[in-house]
Parts: structure tokens; sequence; C-alpha cells
């Protein structure tokens, strides 16, 4: 069994995995561990030199561009096996003569690496939705600062954090998260290892806004609580202010919605005369749109 | 009054239009600008309501005081619900300040109609020019217009928004005439037609490269479902209309919802979801699925049926046509059967240059293969000839009554 250590990400696994393919080491002989230690078989990695493997990667490995794509992505995914799910693939691909792997959407490892992908897709998705920034302050040239505490489930902060750099370019901003932290100051982005908790505990004074925004635009008449969840689970809840008022609203909707139907129905009143009304009586109206083809 | 208070009041009047959506705007972002804002991404949904829909937009009526009494509306000028209005500013700063803590991807501006219509178009159009003009703000913004307003309003509202829309409502003038009579359906129309014309003038400005020209890229309409006696048929026939003629991007169909201080012309009632979602799904399969309406709805049978999918309703009055070969069918085939999705079609057809398509694959998609089996032929499933016998068929597919409560 042979040790590779797939490092941080997607740079330092694709150097381990281009090294292995060099010396055609098969992916049932390679055991993908952070924890060198605990292996029975400590064998160490084939040397191979640095440009001769990236010289060997340009021209023999090159890979479907789609499978970069979603190997950036899988690789985010928190599951450990994600690193041998890819070499493995990139085994078949490069050496296994299936190039068109990733066509065979029912293929066992594409659909396990698709759901990694997409995983990370959605949770990098429900981050641009669900962090929620408070001010914490200003410069004396008016440029605001805000902060937000995330706690995703992969490592997504990286990917996430240019969307918020493109759309919040003009205030700094910084998003804090266990798995990682993003900081836009001075116009530049920076990245930095995670944060156990949120160091700032107090709210936002916009919140009580966007609390009785929420609640008014809830329409009682149409409670979904399955559909809600499946978009917005309560693993998010504890992080977005206005999720505290979403149990009071469900308890009280049937009442709401029975006291609108049980209050007595109001007349018309007699339209008003008021120039601006007067005129449309008089703006050419048509029949011939009635028909239906 | 409080701020607050009038947030409650103007969002509770504005929660009964169904449009959410913010994609589909020009892509842009806030670097080497001075303000906040970017879109042209797909949408965001920045928080969902118990009701399980969308909120994306801060969606609110400059004011809920109106000149017009439709019936089916919570601001009719005979209602006595509370009212209010926000000042411009307010709705500026309130969109700002949402949308820099990422509550929001932008604002949904609508009004009550007050004074007249150029009168309301003109505050609205000032909000947008604030928000673009003064604060260089490149969020998502959708703005309501209304057809009697000048065509010169229209035209401004069309340069400062990435969506603009006007509500059908009903989708008749007989109906109109009963349940809002200051509404016309032609005028509306025409408005449409004029607001196509502005969106279609400004995509071929940005391909002849003019490419920094900021202008909304498409329109939409709601329509409300349940309030008159407007068959299913009625309403895709009209959807089709619009859709072909005034190039909508979307119509939302809004089942009607019971609102406080009903009127005695239209009671409330409890909102026909069902038929809300059937008539998505219909209008799915129009856009999406290369059905036509005549197909989904016949002229003996004009409303869709409530207990099935409209897709899987066509295939059972049409069972002759199955079951279909996976391997060898036509994409357009392939799209009519039964819980095939676009996705998996396309996903089946890249599969099937490969190797033999089985049910495995099928399973392996996620696909509902008990709904899918007896439409399909695969390489190791033919369906027993048996379950294409008379009404054993149609009834195999009717929810078993204990189901009925998933609705």
């Amino acid at each position: 069994m042979h040790h590779a250590n797939p490092g941080t990400g997607w740079l330092s696994w694709r150097q381990t995995a281009r090294a292995l393919l060099v010396v055609g080491m098969p992916p049932e002989e390679v055991l993908w561990s952070h924890e060198r230690e605990t292996l029975l078989d400590l064998a160490p990695a084939p040397p191979v030199a640095q440009d001769e493997a990236s010289d060997l990667g340009v021209r023999d490995f090159r890979v479907p561009a789609v499978f970069v794509d979603l190997a950036q992505a899988a690789i985010c995914h928190a599951d450990e096996r994600r690193w041998a799910l890819l070499y493995r693939m990139l085994w078949r691909m490069v050496c296994g003569g299936e190039r068109h792997l990733l066509q065979l959407a029912s293929d066992p490892d594409v659909l396990t690496a698709r759901r990694m992908e997409k995983a990370v897709r959605r949770e990098e998705h429900k981050m641009h939705a669900f962090v929620r920034f408070r001010k914490a302050g200003e410069t004396e040239a008016g440029r605001e600062h805000f902060v937000a505490w995330f706690e995703p489930e992969h490592w997504i902060v990286e990917r996430a954090a240019p969307f918020f750099r493109d759309r919040f370019a003009n205030m700094d901003w910084s998003i804090l998260t266990p798995r990682g932290c993003a900081h836009w100051v001075e116009e530049r982005l920076h990245l930095a290892p995670g944060v156990d908790r949120d160091p700032f505990a107090t709210g936002d004074d916009l919140e009580p806004l966007w609390k009785t925004y929420y609640a008014s635009i809830f329409n009682p008449a149409r409670v979904k609580l399955k559909a809600m969840q499946s978009e917005m689970p309560k693993k998010f809840w504890k992080n977005l202010p206005e999720a505290e008022l979403i149990e009071d609203l469900t308890r009280h909707s049937a009442e709401r919605v029975r006291t609108m139907l049980e209050s007595p129905a109001r007349p018309p009143r007699p339209r008003p005369r008021q120039p601006y009304l007067d005129s449309l009586k008089s703006l050419p109206g048509s029949e011939e749109e009635e028909a239906l083809k | 009054m409080e701020l607050q208070d009038k947030l409650a009041i103007l969002a509770d009047a504005a929660k009964y239009d169904a449009s959410c959506a913010s994609s589909g705007a020009q892509r842009r972002d806030s670097r080497g600008g001075r303000g906040v804002g970017s879109a042209g991404g797909e949408g965001i949904c920045h928080s969902y309501a118990p009701d399980g829909r969308c909120i994306s937009l801060l969606k609110i009526l400059l004011t809920n005081r109106c000149l017009y009494d439709c019936h089916y509306c919570i601001n009719r000028r005979s209602s006595n619900v509370r009212r209010a209005s926000f000042t411009p500013e307010e709705v500026v700063r309130l969109t700002l300040d949402f949308y820099k803590r990422n509550y929001i991807e932008g604002l949904f501006l609508s009004s009550g109609i007050v004074r007249s219509a150029d009168h309301t178009m003109g505050q609205i159009v000032e909000i947008a020019r604030t928000l673009r003009e003064e604060h260089d703000f490149r969020g998502y913004l959708h703005l309501k217009t209304i057809p009697e307003a000048s065509p010169d309003l229209t035209a401004l509202a069309t340069k400062y928004a990435d969506r603009i829309s006007l509500n059908l409502e009903l989708p008749s003038q007989r109906s109109l005439d009963r349940l809002a009579p200051e509404k016309n359906l032609h005028r509306t129309t025409e408005a449409m037609g004029r607001i196509r014309t502005l969106v279609d003038e400004a995509k071929a400005q940005r391909r002849d490269g003019d490419r920094k020209l900021r202008h909304a890229t498409g329109q939409s309409t709601q329509v409300i479902v349940g309030a008159d006696a407007s068959s299913d048929a009625d309403f895709l026939q009209r959807s089709v209309e619009l859709y072909t003629r005034y190039r909508l991007r979307r119509v939302y169909y809004s089942a009607f919802s019971p609102i406080p201080d009903a009127s005695s012309v239209l009671p409330p009632s409890a909102p026909p979801l069902l038929r809300e979602h059937r008539l998505y799904q219909a209008d799915w399969l129009l856009r999406h699925y290369g059905f036509q309406v005549d197909e989904i709805v016949e002229a003996a049978r004009p409303d869709l049926d409530l207990r099935m999918d409209p897709k899987l309703s066509w295939a059972l009055r049409h069972r002759h046509e199955f079951p279909v070969p996976l391997q060898t069918a036509p994409r357009e085939q392939l799209l009519r059967i039964p819980g095939l999705g676009v996705r998996t079609v396309d996903r089946l057809l890249t599969i099937r240059r490969h190797h033999r398509l089985r049910l495995d694959d099928l399973a392996r998609l996620r696909v509902p293969l008990e709904k899918v089996r007896p439409f399909v032929i695969t390489e190791d499933y033919r369906p027993p000839s048996s379950l294409l016998d008379g009404e054993r068929w149609v009834e195999r597919f009717l929810p078993k009554p204990q189901q009925l409560e998933l609705f």
C-alpha cells in the first residue's frame, strides 16, 4: 500500500495525483490520508522530479475540462473519500481507456463525484444567500465595515468569496467561519484560517426591520413548511435572524385565515368623482381581444 | 407613522404578487463603481417564508392607497385596510440597507394608483433613478408598470429596471369588467407590446456593440387563478399568446388567496393551491417540452386533471404511443415520457451513445421507476402488455386516498 498526502485542496492533490500517475500507481494501491503514522505500510513515495511530473502532466495526462471543473468542486467536499475517488476516476480516464467516463452519468464513481460536486455547489450557493452581514463600524471617510458568521459543512469559503468581493467591492467586510475566513479590506481579498466561534455576539440595528419584512411578506393562507425547509434546512436557522419567527408565524396561520374567511365581506363603495378615473372611461378599450384563439 | 409600521403594511400589501425572479439580468458588479450590487448570475433566494416562497427581493408597494376597486385586491379603494405611503427616500434607504446586509437581491417596487397613472409611475421611476444614478446601485430592480402610464415613463422604467411587469390579472375582459372595473385587457397587452419593442431594441443595440447599455432584459405578468370562472384552457391559451406575441419571460399563476376585509363581490375562499401547481406544470410543458395547449387540455375537458400531473394525464390519454424504446426514440418523444425531466432525458441521450440503456441506469439517475416503467422499453425490460389494459392503467397512477394529505 502506498501512502499519498492530498494536502489541503485542489492544487496539492493534483500535484500528488500527477506524481502517482507518472509511476503508474494503480488506485487500489494508494491510501490517501493526512495521517501518515497510522498506516501499516510506510513505503516511501517514489521519487519523482518536480519538472518531470509537470512535463508529463501537460503532455500525457490531459483530461476533459469538465473533469477539472468537477474535481475542483468535489475536492471541497468534507468527505475524506473524495481524494481516492477522484484519483480512481483520473486513473480510469488516463490509464483505463475510459476517456468518456464523465459522459456515463449513471456510473457509480461519476454519480458519487457528481453528488459531492452538487453538495459543494449547493452549499456555496446557500452561503451566497444566507450570509447575514452586521455593521461593525464606519471609517471617517464613510466606508462601512460589515462582519458575518457562517457555518459551512464543506470547504467552500475560498470558492464563495469572489461573489462577495464583486458585489460589495465598495465596503469592507469579513466572513468568519470554522472552515476558513475571508476578509475584503482596502480593496484586497485575504483568506485566513477558520475560527471556532462568532466573536461578535451582537445583532444589527436593521434586524428588527428585516424581521418585520419577513413576517409581513408571509401569506398565512399558503403554509408549506416542507417546501420551505427543503430550501432553507434547519441547520442554517441559527445564523438567520428571521428564523426565530418561523414557529410563531406558522402556529398562528390557521387562526388568521379563519378570521379572514369568517369576517363579513364589505360591499363596494361607489366610484368617486375623480378626474383620472373619469378619463379612463374615454380611453380606447376593445372587444376584439376578447375572443380566445 | 414609524418606518417599521409602514414596512409592515406595505410588504403585507405586496405579498400577493408571486413573482420573485432575480435571474436573467445583464451581468455586472460593483467593481469600479461607487456603490454596491451585482446581478446577471442565477437568481438567489435569500430566505424562505413558511409559505415555501422564496424571498429574493424587497417586495413592497410605494403606497397602498389606490383609486381602483379590484375586488380580489387587499388595497382596493373600498377596503378598510390601514393605509400608508413610503417617501421615495425611505424606499431607497431600506433597499440599500437591506442589500448591504445581504438580505436581498434588490427591489421589487409596485404601487397603488394615486392621483393618476403618470403621477404614480413618475414616483416609481424617480426611486429607480435615485438608486441607479445617485447611489450607483447595481443590484436587481423589478418595477411594476401601469398600462395607462405615458410611454415615456414606461421607457424610463425599462431603462432603470432589470425586469418590468404588468399584471394581466384575469384572462378575459368579461372577468375584468366584473372584478377589476378600471382595468382593460387591451390597454395592458398594448403596453406589453410597447415594452417588447423597447426590450428588443435594447437587445439589438447591445448586440451591435453598445455593451454598456443598461436596460431591462424582459417582462413578466401575473394572473389570478380561482377568482373568476375562467377555465385552465383560458389561462393557458392566454399564456401562449403572451409568450409568443409579447415574449414574456414568465407568466405567474397566483391562487386567489383570502384577504382581510374581503369584497362582497368576491368573498374569500381557500386558495386553489393544487390548481395553481398544475397550471405551472402545464406552463412548463408548453415552454420546455414541446406541448401544445390543445394537447394538454381538450375542448371537452378544459380544466387540468387535479389528480395527476398534466404529462401523465396526456400519456394516459395517448397510451397507443407507449411504451417508448429508450435506446432509439428521438428526444421529443423521450420528453413526453411521464417522470422524465429535461435533464434526465439529455443525460440518457449521452449515455446511450456508449452503452445500451437498462433499468439500472434509470434507477441510478433517481428516476421514479414505478412511474416510468409502464412507458418505456429498455435493454432488460419491456412492460407486460397487461399493464396497458383498459382502466387498470389509469387506476394505477391515481393517488391512494391516504396519500392525499401530501397535497
